[in-house]
C-alpha cells in the first residue's frame, strides 16, 4: 500500500472529529439570532466586562501556574537525571495523579486542604486558630493545576534531562565548571528547547481548566474562567451560538500563547542554542 | 607546568571490588597507559584521578600534596573521553575555549590560546563550526585542544581512539605521540588495545580484575610477559602446558604432551614445576625437519591470507591446535613442522598469580 493509502484512516479520522465538529463551532459562532452571519456574539462577549473578564482570570491563573509547574519539574527532573535513591518509587507517587483523574484530584484536595480537611485540623490541633483558606479560591485551583500537571511536565523533562549525555557534564566539571557554571553553561541550553515545548502544553492545559476552577475554586466569582463561561452560555442559557464564540475566542487565546512560547524557542534555535540537542526537538 | 602524579586507590560498589589498592608513582612528563579488557578497572582509576567518582580509599598526590579532597573543577586536570564529549551547543572556537572561559582570561588572551591550540591540533579553520559539522576524528582533536587549553598539569584520555575507524585511528595514534613529544604533559592513558599501548607510552600498567598484573615499559610488558593473562593479553596465542625439566643458565628446558620445548623462563622455576610454554604465531617459523627440540609436527587446517603473511592454523598430532604467521603460503591439509626459536618461548608460571 502506498503511503497516502495508509494515512488515510488518520486523515478521515481528523475530518470527521476534529475538523468538521471545528469548523461547525466557527460558523454556529458566527451566526446572529436572526440567522445571518455577524460578528455579534464575539461583540457581545469581548464588550461585556463579566464576561471579557474571564480572559484575564483564566491568563492569571494559567501564566503563573505554567511557570510554577515547569519551574519545579525542572528542578526535581534536574535533581533526579542522574537516577536516585529509591528513583521508581519517587516517580511512581510523583506521576499517579495522572492516572486518578481531575475530579478525584479535586475531591482530595478538598479532603486536605479544605476547611474541614486534615491540614485545617492538623493546625487548628496545634493552635492556629485562623488557617488560611486553601479551597474555593484561586488557591484551591492553583493546588489542583498543579497536582494534575506536574507529573506530566515532569516526565517530559525528566526524559530531556536525562538523554543529555553525561559525559558532557563529566568534560564539564574536569574543566573547571562548578554546579551552577554546568547548568548556565551546559545543561540549560541543551534542555531549553524541551523547557519551552513543556511550557507551551502546559500553558495550553491550564488556559483550559475547567473542573478543578469549578470543584476547588469559586466558579462564580474569583476562578469565572473562560471555559466556565463557554459552559454557562451552551447548558445554562442554551445559546450554542455564544459558547462556541467563547470556545473560539478561548483557542484564540491558546494559540498566541503557543505562538509567543515557539518564537522566543525560535530565537534560541538562532542564535545556536537549540541546533543540537538532547536527541528529542 | 608539568606534575608528578602518585596515588594508591580502591573502589568497592557494594561489595563488589573495582579496584583492590592500585598503586602508582607517575613521574613529571611521563605517558603511562592502563591497559586492560573491559571490567578491569582502569575507567574507574581515570574517574577517581579526574574526582569524577569517589574512591572507596586511597590518596592521590599531585607533586606531594594530597588531592583527595579537590572537586574535579578544582584539580587543574584535562581529560579526553572516549565518545568526545563536546559541548553541541558551542562552536569549536567555544569548545576550547570553555576552561578559560571559566577561569575569567581576558577575552584577547583566550582567542589567543584557543586560535593556538586549534592550530596544534591542525584544526585552525574549523573554530566557527560546530561540533555535529566534524568528523569523529576532527571532533575528538578538538576535544584535544580542549584539554590542553587549560595547560593542565596532568593529562588524562579515556579511549580516546576506541570510536575512530582503523585508518583515523593510526593516524590519531602518531599525533598523540607528536603531542606529547612537543608538550612533555604527564598522561594517563587508558586503553584495551595492546598495540595503543605499546606504542605511545614510557609505561604500561596491565590490570586485571581491579589488580595490577605487571608494571614495565612496553617492550618489557611485550618480551617479558610474567603471567599468562598478560602473554594472552600481548598477543601470545598459543600456549603448550608443560613440566619443567631442568634449568639452563638462562633457558629452561621443559616437557610436554605435544614437544619437548627451551624457552626463556621470567620467574625462576624449579625441575618438576608445571609451567606454560608460549609463543607468538609471528614467531614461529615454518621448517622442513618434522622433528627435534623446539619443533612440532601438524596438518594444516586453515590458511587466512593477510596481504603480506598467511596466519595458519595447524592441528598438531597430539590434537592442540597451534597458530603460526608465515611468510610463504601453505596449502590446507600439508604436513608441515613449525619450530618454535628458543629465545622467543616464553616459560610461564603455570598458576595466574602475579
Amino acid at each position: 500500500m502506498s503511503v497516502p493509502a495508509l494515512m488515510l484512516p488518520a486523515a478521515i479520522y481528523l475530518l470527521v472529529m476534529f475538523v468538521y465538529p471545528f469548523a461547525y463551532g466557527v460558523v454556529l459562532s458566527l451566526q446572529a439570532k436572526d440567522g445571518g452571519l455577524s460578528l455579534a456574539n464575539y461583540l457581545a462577549f469581548l464588550l461585556d466586562p463579566w464576561q471579557a473578564r474571564t480572559i484575564w482570570v483564566t491568563a492569571s491563573i494559567a501564566v503563573p501556574n505554567t511557570v510554577l509547574t515547569v519551574l519545579l519539574a525542572l528542578v526535581v527532573a534536574y535533581r533526579m537525571r542522574r537516577g536516585m535513591w529509591m528513583e521508581r518509587t519517587i516517580t511512581t507517587a510523583l506521576v499517579l495523579p495522572i492516572a486518578l483523574g481531575t475530579v478525584l484530584v479535586a475531591e482530595g484536595i478538598n479532603g486536605f486542604y479544605g476547611p474541614k480537611g486534615w491540614l485545617n485540623q492538623a493546625l487548628l490541633a496545634v493552635g492556629i486558630t485562623d488557617p488560611p483558606r486553601l479551597t474555593h479560591n484561586y488557591t484551591g485551583v492553583m493546588i489542583a493545576l498543579l497536582v494534575q500537571h506536574f507529573p506530566f511536565c515532569f516526565l517530559m523533562l525528566l526524559g530531556y534531562v536525562s538523554g543529555i549525555d553525561p559525559a558532557l557534564e563529566a568534560a564539564a566539571r574536569v574543566l573547571g565548571a562548578g554546579p551552577w557554571a554546568i547548568f548556565r553553561r551546559v545543561m540549560w541550553p541543551l534542555i531549553a528547547p524541551g523547557v519551552a515545548i513543556a511550557f507551551a502544553l502546559v500553558f495550553v492545559m491550564n488556559f483550559g481548566v475547567f473542573p478543578s476552577a469549578v470543584l476547588v475554586g469559586q466558579p462564580a466569582g474569583a476562578t469565572r474562567t473562560i471555559a466556565i463561561a463557554a459552559y454557562q452560555q451552551a447548558f445554562e442559557h442554551s445559546d450554542m451560538a455564544m459558547a462556541s464564540a467563547i470556545a473560539v475566542v478561548m483557542g484564540a487565546c491558546q494559540l498566541v500563547g503557543l505562538g509567543v512560547i515557539l518564537v522566543i524557542r525560535r530565537r534560541m534555535a538562532a542564535t545556536g542554542v537549540a541546533t543540537m540537542g538532547a536527541g528529542k526537538r | 607546568m608539568i606534575s608528578a602524579l602518585s596515588f594508591r586507590l580502591t573502589k568497592r560498589f557494594g561489595t563488589r571490588t573495582v579496584l583492590d589498592e592500585f598503586a602508582l608513582d607517575v613521574h613529571g612528563g611521563e605517558f603511562v597507559t592502563f591497559l586492560g579488557p573491559s571490567g578491569c578497572g582502569k575507567s574507574t582509576a581515570l574517574n577517581l584521578l579526574a574526582g569524577l567518582l569517589p574512591a572507596t580509599s586511597g590518596e592521590i598526590r599531585l607533586d606531594g600534596s594530597p588531592i583527595d579532597h579537590l572537586p574535579p573543577e578544582r584539580r587543574g586536570f584535562g581529560m579526553v573521553f572516549q565518545n568526545y564529549a563536546l559541548f553541541p551547543h558551542l562552536t569549536v572556537f567555544d569548545n576550547v575555549a570553555f576552561g578559560l572561559a571559566l577561569r575569567r582570561r581576558p577575552r584577547t588572551e583566550i582567542a589567543q590560546r584557543v586560535r593556538r591550540m586549534l592550530e596544534l591540533v591542525q584544526l585552525a579553520e574549523y573554530e566557527a563550526r560546530y561540533p555535529g559539522q566534524l568528523s569523529g576524528g576532527q571532533q575528538q582533536r578538538v576535544a584535544i585542544a580542549r584539554a590542553l587549553a587549560v595547560e593542565p598539569r596532568v593529562l588524562l584520555l579515556d579511549e580516546p581512539l576506541s570510536n575512530l575507524d582503523a585508518k583515523l585511528r593510526l593516524e590519531m595514534r602518531s599525533e598523540l605521540k607528536r603531542l606529547h613529544a612537543d608538550l612533555r604533559l604527564t598522561s594517563i592513558y587508558v586503553t584495551h588495545d595492546q598495540a595503543e599501548a605499546l606504542s605511545l607510552s614510557d609505561r604500561v600498567v596491565v590490570l586485571r580484575d581491579g589488580r595490577v598484573m605487571q608494571v614495565g615499559v612496553p617492550a618489557e610488558i611485550h618480551d617479558r610477559p610474567r603471567t599468562r593473562f598478560v602473554a594472552d593479553f600481548m598477543g601470545y596465542r598459543n600456549f603448550f602446558p608443560v613440566t619443567v625439566d631442568r634449568s639452563d643458565g638462562d633457558l629452561v628446558l621443559a616437557r610436554g604432551k605435544d614437544l619437548m620445548v627451551t624457552g626463556r623462563p621470567v620467574t625462576p622455576l624449579a625441575p618438576g614445576a608445571a609451567a606454560v610454554a608460549a609463543v607468538r604465531p609471528e614467531d614461529i617459523e615454518l621448517t622442513a625437519e618434522l622433528a627435534g627440540p623446539n619443533v612440532v609436527r601438524g596438518t594444516v587446517r586453515l590458511t587466512e591470507y593477510l596481504g603480506r603473511e598467511h596466519d595458519v592454523e595447524v592441528v598438531v598430532d597430539s590434537g592442540t591446535t597451534v597458530m603460526a604467521r608465515v611468510a610463504q603460503p601453505v596449502g590446507v591439509g600439508a604436513a608441515v613442522g613449525l619450530r618454535l626459536p628458543p629465545e622467543r618461548v616464553v616459560v610461564l608460571p603455570s598458576e595466574d598469580s602475579p
